[in-house]
């Protein structure tokens, strides 16, 4: 009923408007139609200078009240995201003076020199020293920022450094996997043929690779130690998928057949971005960027940044896939195979879901 | 350049059939469906476009409705929606299949076709002096092969498993895997045949609107000569005859990949928990293909509104458009360009770093002959005598939403900050402004100020006023704040926020944003009334040249027939600006030049 009530208010302002503006065309007539188009020239001459003003305060409002949400404020979470902040705000800087030149320039000028009886407009059909003007200064600042965009890209995009912890993430609808390298530091190999073989192998690990014997596979949420780069294996089963982190400032593709890799050094961990931010229920976020269907904007990972000591602690409680897919191949379960619920790892519930 | 010899034999040809639109009977088809006239054509064009753009624009109601009131339901969108609605909630999938199809059918459908096919239609001839295009039988053969498009894209939506819904970028495997998502069933063919079909459409009119730009211009009308309309025109065909092609390539191979079991995009794919047997394509080979297209198809939905708003400016302006020469060379330089940037969005795809350095320097490059259109722009105003016509204030918001969406892109093109922004709202926030709604500005700016030409009749001034403020103030209301929201990473293409610890302090602000959508779209419809309305009741027009242009098509006839002047064509003897020129307000192109004028062009 209320939808009902609302198209036929709307129906009728519809209506209002017509007749007002049949009214004011009527009106336009009998005043004789230069007389009507210099009033109209008038009002909207106004218009548009208000417009401007009322844009510019508004555009300040905006800031005012969203600037504080897009978490900049607070800093980039990552080394490298810092660069990142930088050249953003430089950016900011620089069109945002631009901006207001140019609109101001705009709505000044339309305002400015709306028609009257006794201007003449000014017969100026180019002008080359002008032109060279505003040819030489945007290419100029152009190359200021082209050079300071490509020195934060090559160091992003570069080789991460050797101490990195090594984490391969792998996107699937609708979720993340990750899994660790283990003790020697080496992911075992993928083949997606190998998939489900044995039955819980949801990343497809290549299980006849003995570096993958130690490797570690949790879901969903990941653990970084603060202050040490992370490098990042990045796989897509099905469709592509992305690798969102927008605290630290970072995102890549996953692409199914092509692996592709990220790096950043975590700043501050998970509590203390909790303080910086205010919000006690502060958690990094990985976010899916690249539509992959239905789903799509359910496929959440989240990251747990901690200290070092955690971190070690953490992972020497998680238990290596292996172990959980052949059974008979943990030292553990064969000595206390009676007790085998205490040491079910995050990893062999994922698996049991699936 | 400046050879127009080969128009002059054109010419006398032409002179030979003047008056012949009365020699032969129309019938209802022959005029108003099937019609070789350009000028119908134009209108069949627009006309469908117009009905496109509700389309569109109402499916972005619909989902602005989930994004703005994720909590609500909406009894009423079960009872037009059915099971994709079913208790009044939008059903993910079917929101998904809205946002790819109000991509699909307003960058395509609405500022392809019914942007440049409208104007590039009605404009090429009647600006410079032809009776019809090179080849009307080819130019109704393009506007029924996207009739036909059209026919194929809206049957899609009716197919039990939905339309397309993998984005209007349609990136396989997404798109190429009916097991991904139930829009890459039967809905993913249905778009790849419509957009083939498309193709063929948007091939059929560039080639003619280029034939007909060069070969047929009026004598006189010597292509330094021409207004920037055309040569707008002329560039945007150029854009799309060579980038299509490469569209139809890649939408070619996804169905190859979709029904006869090649490879060309799909590796190592496990989905719904099977294993599929494609080995050794690439997916990103087929973003390479699309972006080809994808990028230049930006500057064919720019181009012709920046023609346009040049010309429109002029005019009102009563002042010559500033730096002609200057004004042709950046849109030249941005065709140019256009080919060599597309790897810009692809730059968090593991793209070569090297390779993305080069298009980061190409694509801020393009900013250079973008800076100069605008301050070009700005000059012309520069001491003018300005009548805000409503094509005029268009034409000035225009520039205003050019200047907005354009800085916006200094961001997005540098690598290191796209890796930041990417697929976020402020990407949304950039494109909407600077090509979605600057391109709307810029066709509502040429259907105000040529409509008394198209229909004899002028469109009612104060529904005009009220659309231009409303549309100028909701398009800055509605994007504006979406690049704090961009800034804070929150994802495109999102269903709900509301479980994301990150995005969901702006649910309140979604719901602002979805509220002023509908009132701006309830105004759009009062736009399409007057449209319609003024057709047939509409103010007469009663001079041959109400806005005192310079241009050809305002010496033809108040209504003109097929073959535009009944007389002989007129001969051209200066440029298209020459306003305020010693003393006098305009002097039309087909003035001859007296001996006292001063020489300045």
């Amino acid at each position: 009923m209320k939808d009902f009530f609302v198209v036929v208010i709307a129906v009728m302002i519809f209506i209002i408007i017509f007749q007002i503006a049949k009214a004011s065309e009527y009106v336009s007539v009998l005043k004789g139609e230069e007389k009507s188009r210099k009033q109209n020239n008038k009002i909207n001459g106004f218009m548009l200078i208000t417009f401007l003003v009322l844009g510019l305060i508004g555009a300040w409002y905006c800031n005012h009240l969203y600037y504080g949400k897009t978490l900049f404020p607070q800093g980039s979470a990552s080394v490298e995201g810092e660069e990142i902040d930088t050249m953003l705000y430089v950016t900011i800087t620089i069109t945002g003076i631009i901006f207001v030149i140019t609109q101001v320039l705009l709505f000044w000028f339309a305002f400015k020199y709306q028609e009257k009886d006794n201007r003449k407009a000014f017969y100026f059909p180019h002008n080359t020293k002008l032109e060279l003007i505003w040819t030489t200064i945007p290419a100029i600042v152009l190359t200021v920022l082209v050079v300071f965009g490509l020195k934060h890209w090559f160091l992003i995009t570069g080789d991460a450094p050797k101490d990195a912890v090594v984490v391969e993430i792998t996107g699937h609808q609708f979720s993340w996997d990750m899994r660790y390298p283990g003790k020697d530091s080496v992911l075992g190999k993928i083949d997606y043929r190998k998939y489900n073989q044995p039955s819980g192998n949801s990343l497809a690990v290549d299980f006849e690779d003995p570096a993958s014997w130690d490797d570690i596979h949790v879901a969903a949420n990941m653990y970084l130690p603060v202050g040490r780069p992370a490098k990042f294996v990045i796989h897509a089963q099905d469709v592509i998928h992305d690798v969102g982190l927008p605290h630290f400032r970072l995102k890549m593709d996953a692409v199914p057949g092509i692996p592709t890799t990220l790096w950043f050094t975590p700043k501050y961990t998970t509590e203390e971005m909790k303080v910086r931010t205010g919000n006690p229920n502060f958690v990094y976020e990985i976010s899916c960027d690249q539509m992959c269907g239905q789903g799509h904007y359910s496929m959440r990972g989240t990251i747990t940044v901690v200290s070092e000591a955690e971190y070690k602690k953490w992972l020497s409680e998680q238990k290596p896939e292996y172990f959980t897919l052949f059974k008979d191949k943990d030292p553990d379960a064969n000595k206390a195979t009676s007790d085998t619920t205490k040491t079910t790892t995050v990893a062999a519930n994922m698996s049991a879901a699936h | 350049m400046s050879s127009v010899a080969s128009t002059h034999d054109v010419v006398s040809h032409g002179h030979s059939d003047a008056h012949h639109e009365h020699h032969h009977h129309e019938t209802f088809i022959s005029k108003y469906v099937f019609s070789m006239d350009h000028k119908m054509i134009a209108k069949q064009f627009l006309i469908t476009g117009i009905i496109w753009a509700i389309i569109g624009g109402f499916f972005s109601v619909i989902f602005r409705l989930q994004l703005g009131y994720p909590e609500s339901t909406f009894p009423w969108l079960e009872d037009i929606l059915g099971h994709w609605a079913k208790g009044g909630k939008l059903h993910p999938e079917f929101y998904y299949a809205l946002v790819t199809m109000h991509g699909t059918v307003l960058v395509f459908f609405v500022l392809t076709a019914g942007l440049s096919g409208t104007f590039a239609n009605f404009l090429i001839p009647l600006q410079i002096g032809a009776r019809d295009m090179a080849s009307p039988m080819l130019n109704m053969l393009s506007y029924w092969f996207f009739f036909l498009a059209s026919i194929i894209m809206v049957s899609s939506l009716f197919v039990q498993t939905g339309p397309a819904s993998g984005g209007w970028t349609i990136y396989p495997p997404l798109s190429a895997l009916g097991d991904a998502s139930l829009g890459s069933k039967i809905g993913m063919d249905l778009w790849l045949v419509a957009m083939a079909m498309f193709i063929v459409s948007s091939l059929l009119g560039g080639l003619n609107y280029i034939t007909t730009i060069l070969n047929m211009r009026t004598k006189g009308m010597s292509m330094t000569r021409m207004p920037l309309t055309i040569w707008a025109l002329f560039f945007t065909a150029v854009l799309g005859v060579l980038s299509f092609p490469v569209l139809l390539s890649g939408a070619i191979l996804l169905l190859f990949d979709r029904n006869l079991g090649t490879s060309f995009f799909l590796s190592d794919i496990i989905v719904a928990g099977k294993i599929l047997p494609n080995e050794g394509g690439s997916a990103i080979l087929f973003q390479h293909l699309f972006w080809f297209l994808g990028h230049p198809e930006v500057y064919i939905i720019l181009l012709p509104a920046m023609g346009m708003a040049s010309e429109i400016l002029s005019v009102n302006s009563r002042k010559p458009i500033f730096g002609y020469m200057a004004m042709v060379g950046s849109m030249f330089a941005i065709t140019i360009l256009a080919f060599l940037v597309w790897a810009h969005h692809m730059f968090v795809t593991g793209l070569n770093p090297f390779l993305g350095s080069v298009f980061v320097l190409l694509t801020l490059l393009i900013a250079v002959p973008s800076a100069i259109k605008v301050f070009n722009w700005l000059t012309t105003l520069w001491k003018g005598n300005i009548r805000f016509t409503p094509g005029m204030l268009f034409a000035i918001g225009f520039v205003s939403l050019f200047i907005s969406g354009g800085l916006t892109g200094i961001f997005l093109g540098n690598s290191a900050l796209d890796i930041h922004l990417h697929d976020t709202y402020f990407v949304i926030a950039h494109f909407h402004i600077v090509m979605g709604v600057a391109s709307f500005f810029g066709m509502f700016a040429g259907i105000y100020h040529w409509y008394p030409k198209m229909f004899g009749t002028y469109l009612n001034n104060t529904l005009a006023y009220i659309h231009f403020w409303v549309t100028i103030i909701g398009a800055y209301l509605i994007f504006w704040p979406m690049h704090y929201e961009g800034l804070a990473g929150m994802p495109r293409r999102y269903y709900d926020y509301s479980n994301w610890e990150s995005f969901k302090m702006f649910g309140g602000l979604n719901e602002f944003i979805s509220l002023v959508a509908m009132i701006v779209f309830a105004v759009q419809l009062l736009f399409v009334f007057n449209f319609f309305y003024s057709i047939f009741k509409g103010r007469k027009v009663t001079t041959k040249n109400p806005w005192e242009a310079n241009t050809l098509e305002w010496t033809t006839p108040i209504r003109p027939g097929h073959g535009n002047w009944p007389g002989e064509i007129p001969e051209v003897h200066r440029w298209a600006y020459d306003y305020a020129k010693d003393g006098k307000d305009f002097i039309p192109q087909d003035v001859p030049v007296g001996d006292d004028e001063s020489k300045h062009h």
